[in-house]
């Protein structure tokens, strides 16, 4: 295993269209451990910024790298290498509606997989097996054969967990993936990506709306606003000032 | 209520047409165009008032002669050109399913993102759907000779349209998420295609096979009157030697098949939607 050093991120900027940036140079350094949340009001870039890592959208300047490999400036199979190593999970979770569970899971194996075991649905053995464990430890034992679209919205998102985690990654991203569950389901898929990635030694950046969310789980805050970083630090040292940076007005505080 | 006007001021006059004067005088041209043109195409066709006259005669008499079919005909000779129609109708289904397949891939804008190809593609499709198949099967006659050879390209290349257009549509309304998640875990097109796109697509894509293969029942029934094989070959025959008790049989066989194939398809469509 090549020497963790974590994601580095030099100069992002992105430009949907020329001469408008969404992102506006960002610069960031994450240890390869821990959550990182990012913050900031809607369409200030949080979800490009994370897209860009994995090459979803396709940076206009700038370069990130994992673990000293880099990400940007890669194509093709290159790409594809470098995407396998990082897991992502959704807000609106992705899976394949009509697949069942089990073949949602494994699915985060087929960047691993050769063609013709997944279309003969002959996975290795040891993925089966960690498949199982995935499904254990996100709480879906008994789910393995059930049709995703038979799950509830927090059953998903175990799943979209378990897909991510599938990959065995070297990091996690997550894009908003408590936004479109209730408060209390919220709450306990956060704590089930805090423990599981925690226990598979995986570092997570993670795209949320909810602050308290944020401060609870995540060991560093990065706040945005306008496509800059305005705020890098602990959560105990995110004041209402800040917050009143990163999202204007006081009305809501 | 009036005074709640201020005082000294009058009310607007407001008044409420329908249309407006270009409005209606646009739409009496278009009718003027639509009486012309049914004028002018019932010039063109020559109707000779003698035989529009005794027409009603006519279609008594051949009914007459119709009835009653000649059943003893059906056997071996409908039967097994009944049953040549259903292998022309499978197999030109199944192959043009092989080949709708990579063209509805190549038009599918989501699928691929190069617009010169999408562009051809769709042209092939159209080009495929603009040629009737009594055309195909005229020229595929004129390449294999008379036969159920010709008779199967001429399905096959007709359906080519049908299929790779309702296929294509199909992949285009495929929700984008899932392969987002299926790229960012790094798979290969192949297993993109299989894993995010098959699932969403295969109740649609066997829909639009089996109601492919309904109307190509249909549509394999006729190619014999071009000499492509099939149940025409025998319907031709009887209609040249004046045997219309044999073109009742004949006729009563298709309506049966078809309306058999109907019900099967529709069974299975329910059961895969």
């Amino acid at each position: 295993m090549s020497a963790r050093q974590g994601l580095v991120i030099k100069g992002l900027v992105k430009e949907y269209v020329p001469g408008k940036p969404v992102l506006r140079g960002i610069d960031l350094d994450l240890a390869p451990e821990g959550i990182t949340a990012i913050i900031g009001p809607s369409g200030t870039g949080k979800s490009t910024l994370i897209r860009c890592i994995n090459r979803l959208v396709e940076p206009t300047q700038g370069e990130i790298t994992l673990d000293g490999e880099k990400l940007t400036g890669i194509r093709g199979g290159q790409l594809r290498l470098a995407r396998r190593r990082i897991g992502m999970v959704f807000q609106e979770y992705n899976l394949v509606e009509r697949l069942t569970v089990m073949e949602n899971v494994l699915s985060g194996r087929l960047g691993y997989v050769p063609l013709w075991r997944a279309w003969l649905r002959k996975y290795p053995a040891e993925d089966i097996a960690l498949a199982f464990e995935l499904l254990d430890a996100v709480g879906l034992p008994d789910h393995a054969t059930r049709r995703a679209d038979a799950l509830s919205g927090g059953q998903r998102q175990r799943v979209g967990i378990a897909r991510a985690l599938m990959q065995r990654p070297a990091l996690l991203l997550a894009d908003e993936p408590t936004s479109s569950l209730d408060p209390k389901t919220a709450v306990e898929i956060m704590e089930l990506l805090a423990r599981l990635t925690q226990a598979a030694n995986v570092p997570v950046v993670i795209n949320i709306h909810n602050v308290e969310l944020a401060k609870r789980f995540a060991q560093r805050i990065v706040g945005m606003e306008g496509g800059r970083v305005v705020f890098d630090g602990p959560p105990e040292d995110l004041q209402p000032h800040h917050l009143r940076q990163i999202y204007g007005g006081e009305d809501w505080l | 209520m009036n005074n709640t006007m201020a005082p000294g001021m009058k009310p607007l006059m407001r008044e409420w047409t329908y249309l407006t004067p270009a409005e209606a005088i646009g739409r009496w041209l278009v009718w003027l165009a639509v009486v012309a043109a049914t004028v002018w195409a019932v010039r063109s066709i020559d109707i000779i008032p003698e035989f529009l006259a005794d027409a009603p005669e006519q279609m008594a008499d051949l009914l007459v002669r119709m009835w009653p079919p000649d059943a003893a005909h059906y056997y071996p000779d409908v039967h097994a050109a009944l049953i040549e129609t259903l292998h022309i109708a499978t197999l030109g289904t199944i192959l043009s399913l092989f080949l709708a397949v990579p063209i509805a891939l190549l038009a599918a804008r989501n699928i691929c993102r190069i617009p010169v190809l999408n562009v051809t593609a769709q042209l092939i499709l159209v080009s495929s759907r603009s040629v009737n198949s009594l055309v195909w099967a005229l020229i595929f006659v004129a390449v294999f000779g008379p036969g159920p050879a010709a008779g199967t390209f001429a399905i096959a290349f007709r359906s080519i349209g049908f299929v790779g257009k309702l296929l294509a549509e199909a992949l285009e309304e495929t929700a984008p998420g899932p392969l987002e998640a299926l790229t960012a875990a790094g798979a290969p097109w192949g297993s993109l295609m299989l894993k995010g796109v098959w699932p969403q697509v295969q109740p649609a894509f066997w829909g639009i096979a089996l109601f492919r293969w309904d109307i190509n029942v249909r549509e394999s029934a006729v190619l014999g009157l071009v000499g492509a094989g099939g149940i025409g070959v025998v319907l031709d025959d009887a209609i040249n030697f004046f045997q219309w008790d044999r073109v009742a049989t004949v006729l009563l066989a298709i309506l049966a098949v078809v309306v058999v194939a109907e019900i099967v398809v529709t069974r299975i469509r329910s059961r895969l939607i």
